[in-house]
């Protein structure tokens, strides 16, 4: 059998040198209408839950582009543009509304000859938190101590005026709309930062007595809502101070943020702490640093890297529940939002809907850049931490 | 000898000495803190005789003199402060205990719906989360309210063969009335359930001896609904409808959902959804592939796969962020004062504290109530989890 192959083929034997050119894979496995198949159609249930939610979404996003564009009133000096008419039975969004009402939205009732310095906290404000969150950033620190020491000094002597220097005296009843939601978040942050790192500590101390302070702290105003600390701050803490020290709404209102999200702070924290491996605070310890120098230079700024996203992220929930200090009469956005619908000049059936939607792209724009933000600074850690 | 030198102890000065740092540092602490406190209860006790507020607990039993539209208990303008504390706190549970019924099972779907094989259903669920994530619920609570304010009211409705009207004060729905007769079907009902419990451990029980299945479902139909159906009819149907019936400007009677109660009730479960969606998803993608792989090599259909499988092992993950939520829900409850559903803060924070000028006592009461709650959740849920932990050897 052998033989008889190796005696005819050669005249015939033929070795293709070159693979031939590979097909193109079928048409049903590439390109865009294999992907809609794979990711829409894969199954009956698959191919009927795609049809329902399509319906779904053409529904809703129809209404919402009917009431925010199609129908709306984007012109007109009052009510009468966004009432409905002959030609539009059903009238959308009033955004002339809006933007009549924006200064006062941003300002609230600031003196409007002092504008001007508002816009130098807010421009001030946007550099130094740009400057702290962007990680590759020049001199981050400077950007750091910006923020948090800066800010809040240049703030407070531009916002409430200085007499000395030259600057007219602003009460804070004066303050409003979204200098004051921006106020209480950043002093919020500010501050209930490093006392939540205090409060973890604390909480995570070899002494008994500062451990269950901190303790019967945190979990006293965790297990509460933020609305009642804000009424008892409002209600309460006149009571308990000096009756010389009488703290204005504002400042009470900011006590009860401060305390509530530094609790919650406390907590974001020690999570950072406790992930840390026990051989960073043993090698602290046998380096013979004290505590103190042991937390500032080896453990915190491990612990805080580590925890950053979760710590942008409580700002999120902070920045969320500014809201609220509106339920105690300080004139933060949402009150700002509340007393223009009193306007009769405004009045239609639309414009409290105008409102709040405004209000809710508003919080939705600041909030959802603070978590984007978180969720880059995550997936940057875990690369960084993959050897 | 040189173990006992070794065991002598090093001399520190007293100034370095742990020990005595430690007890300085805490009893400077308990100092600060015992003065603060101590200032505190002096400057409240001066304050509040100058202004001649005595605080105690006297009001408790005054006759309160405001209405609340929602009430599960007897509440006139006659009933006391205390009723309306029971009033509130009650609201306060009930829309907190549904609430977190119906966003658990929104919570689960949207958080399975996000790592569905459908882009479009994974997208949806993405975006959901993202939306409601980055609203205040405030804001969400005053849109949803303010929305459904614009409902058309009693008066723009034309009655109808159905008698379900939804208007701006709230749905209107037929009510059942029973009449003589009417607990046969509810003896009925219950005598259906536990037959069906019986049944349905039969059948675990042989499941688990011979491997042979029984049909559940079309059981529990049977016993559960079709049996009291046909001794309601058999009875002569002793349970009727009252439609409602309109009037001048609405229906008679209270709404079957007043209108805060539902936009208090959707905001909180839309919200609390979206962060138990994400819950959930964490959950379940700790539960590692070879499981899921393994059971669909089994034969396991997905619905099985995620409901015998996965969601089991998931569990153990997703339950005390789940319980988390579910605090954060009641505590959240609170809010929906804002849109003025008569809850505990809107009730005795709010109208009983500017009645009576008790802030004291009634914010502390207000507060305990939350700390209670929220101690004894964690608490449960701690024991829960002791016993739902892996043991591992």
């Amino acid at each position: 059998m052998s033989n008889s192959v190796s005696t005819n083929s050669p005249s015939v034997s033929f070795i293709r040198k070159e693979s031939t050119q590979a097909l193109p894979p079928p048409i049903r496995a590439t390109g865009a209408l294999a992907w809609i198949r794979d990711n829409l159609f894969s199954t009956v249930f698959n191919t009927v839950l795609t049809f329902i939610s399509l319906a779904l979404i053409y529904l809703m996003l129809m209404q919402l582009l009917h009431f925010a564009f199609f129908d709306a009133t984007f012109t007109g000096q009052d009510r009468s543009a966004c009432l409905s008419s002959a030609s539009r039975p059903e009238p959308g969004a009033c955004w002339s509304f809006i933007s009549t009402y924006i200064n006062y939205f941003i300002y609230g009732s600031y003196p409007i000859d002092l504008r001007w310095r508002v816009n130098i906290v807010y421009v001030l404000f946007f550099i130094s938190m740009v400057w702290v969150l962007w990680i590759n950033a020049p001199k981050r620190a400077w950007g750091a101590i910006s923020f948090f020491i800066i800010l809040p000094i240049v703030s407070y002597i531009l916002l409430l005026g200085a007499p000395s220097l030259g600057l007219e005296k602003v009460t804070t009843e004066r303050l409003g709309g979204m200098v004051v939601t921006f106020i209480v978040a950043i002093v919020g942050i500010v501050v209930s930062l490093p006392l939540g790192i205090l409060l973890a500590l604390g909480r995570r101390s070899n002494l008994p007595i500062v451990k269950v302070f901190c303790v019967i702290f945190i979990e006293f105003v965790r297990g509460v809502p933020l609305i009642t600390v804000l009424f008892a701050a409002n209600f309460m803490l006149p009571l308990f101070l000096p009756p010389d020290l009488n703290p204005d709404r504002l400042l009470r209102a900011l006590v009860a943020v401060v305390l509530f999200s530094a609790a919650y702070m406390a907590e974001v924290v020690r999570a950072g702490l406790q992930a840390l491996p026990k051989g960073q605070y043993e090698g602290a310890n046998a380096m013979g640093l004290s505590y103190w120098q042991s937390m500032r230079l080896i453990i915190l700024p491990q612990a805080l890297k580590a925890t950053l996203p979760n710590i942008v992220n409580s700002n999120v929930a902070l920045f969320k529940d500014t809201t609220l200090v509106s339920t105690v009469g300080i004139f933060d956005f949402v009150n700002t939002l509340q007393a223009s619908f009193k306007n009769p000049d405004w009045a239609t059936p639309v414009t409290s809907t105008t409102g709040w939607l405004f209000a809710a792209a508003f919080y939705f724009v600041c909030c959802y850049s603070m978590s984007s933000y978180a969720r880059t600074i995550e997936t940057r850690l875990a690369i960084a931490d993959k050897r | 000898m040189a173990i006992a030198e070794l065991e002598e102890k090093p001399r520190i000065s007293p100034f370095y000495d742990p020990k005595i740092r430690a007890f300085v540092y805490q009893a400077a602490m308990i100092f600060l803190v015992g003065y603060g406190l101590y200032a505190a209860y002096t400057n409240a006790v001066t304050g509040l005789s100058k202004q001649g507020v005595v605080t105690s607990l006297g009001f408790w039993d005054s006759v309160a003199g405001f209405p609340i539209s929602f009430r599960l208990i007897d509440f006139t303008e006659l009933s006391s402060y205390g009723t309306a504390f029971w009033v509130g706190l009650i609201n306060t549970v009930v829309v907190s205990v549904i609430g977190i019924f119906l966003a658990t099972i929104l919570g689960f779907i949207v958080g399975i719906a996000r790592l569905s094989s459908n882009w479009l259903i994974s997208k949806i669920a993405y975006w959901y989360v993202q939306i409601i994530r980055n609203i205040p619920l405030l804001i969400q609570l005053i849109l949803i309210a303010d929305l459904m304010h614009h409902l058309p009211g009693a008066t723009e409705i034309k009655q109808n063969t159905s008698g379900i009207y939804l208007t701006n004060q709230g749905l209107f729905t037929p009510r059942p009335v029973f009449e003589a007769g009417s607990g046969l079907i509810f003896y009925a009902f219950l005598g259906g359930l536990v037959a069906f419990i019986g049944y349905y451990n039969w059948a675990k029980n042989r499941q688990i001896a011979t491997g042979k299945q029984s049909p559940t479902g079309l059981v529990f139909l049977g016993l559960i609904v079709i049996f009291p159906i046909a001794v309601f009819f058999i009875s002569g149907m002793p349970i009727s409808l009252a439609y409602p019936v309109k009037t001048r400007f609405s229906f008679q009677g209270d709404a079957t959902l007043q209108i805060e109660f539902v936009a208090a009730l959707l905001g909180l479960v839309i919200y609390t959804a979206a962060f138990i969606a994400e819950v959930v998803r964490a959950g379940i993608m700790s539960v590692s592939k070879g499981q899921t792989e393994a059971a669909s090599a089994l034969g396991l259909t997905a619905g099985q796969n995620l409901r015998l499988v996965v969601v089991p092992q998931a569990f153990r993950v997703i339950l005390p962020p789940l319980t988390n939520q579910y605090l954060n829900l009641t505590k959240n409850s609170s809010l929906a004062s804002v849109i003025a559903f008569p809850e505990l803060v809107q009730v005795f924070a709010g109208t009983v504290l500017n009645q009576t000028n008790q802030a004291i006592p009634v914010m502390g009461i207000t507060m305990l109530v939350y700390l209670t709650i929220s101690l004894i959740t964690s608490f449960l849920m701690n024991a829960f989890n002791q016993r739902m932990a892996l043991r591992e050897r």
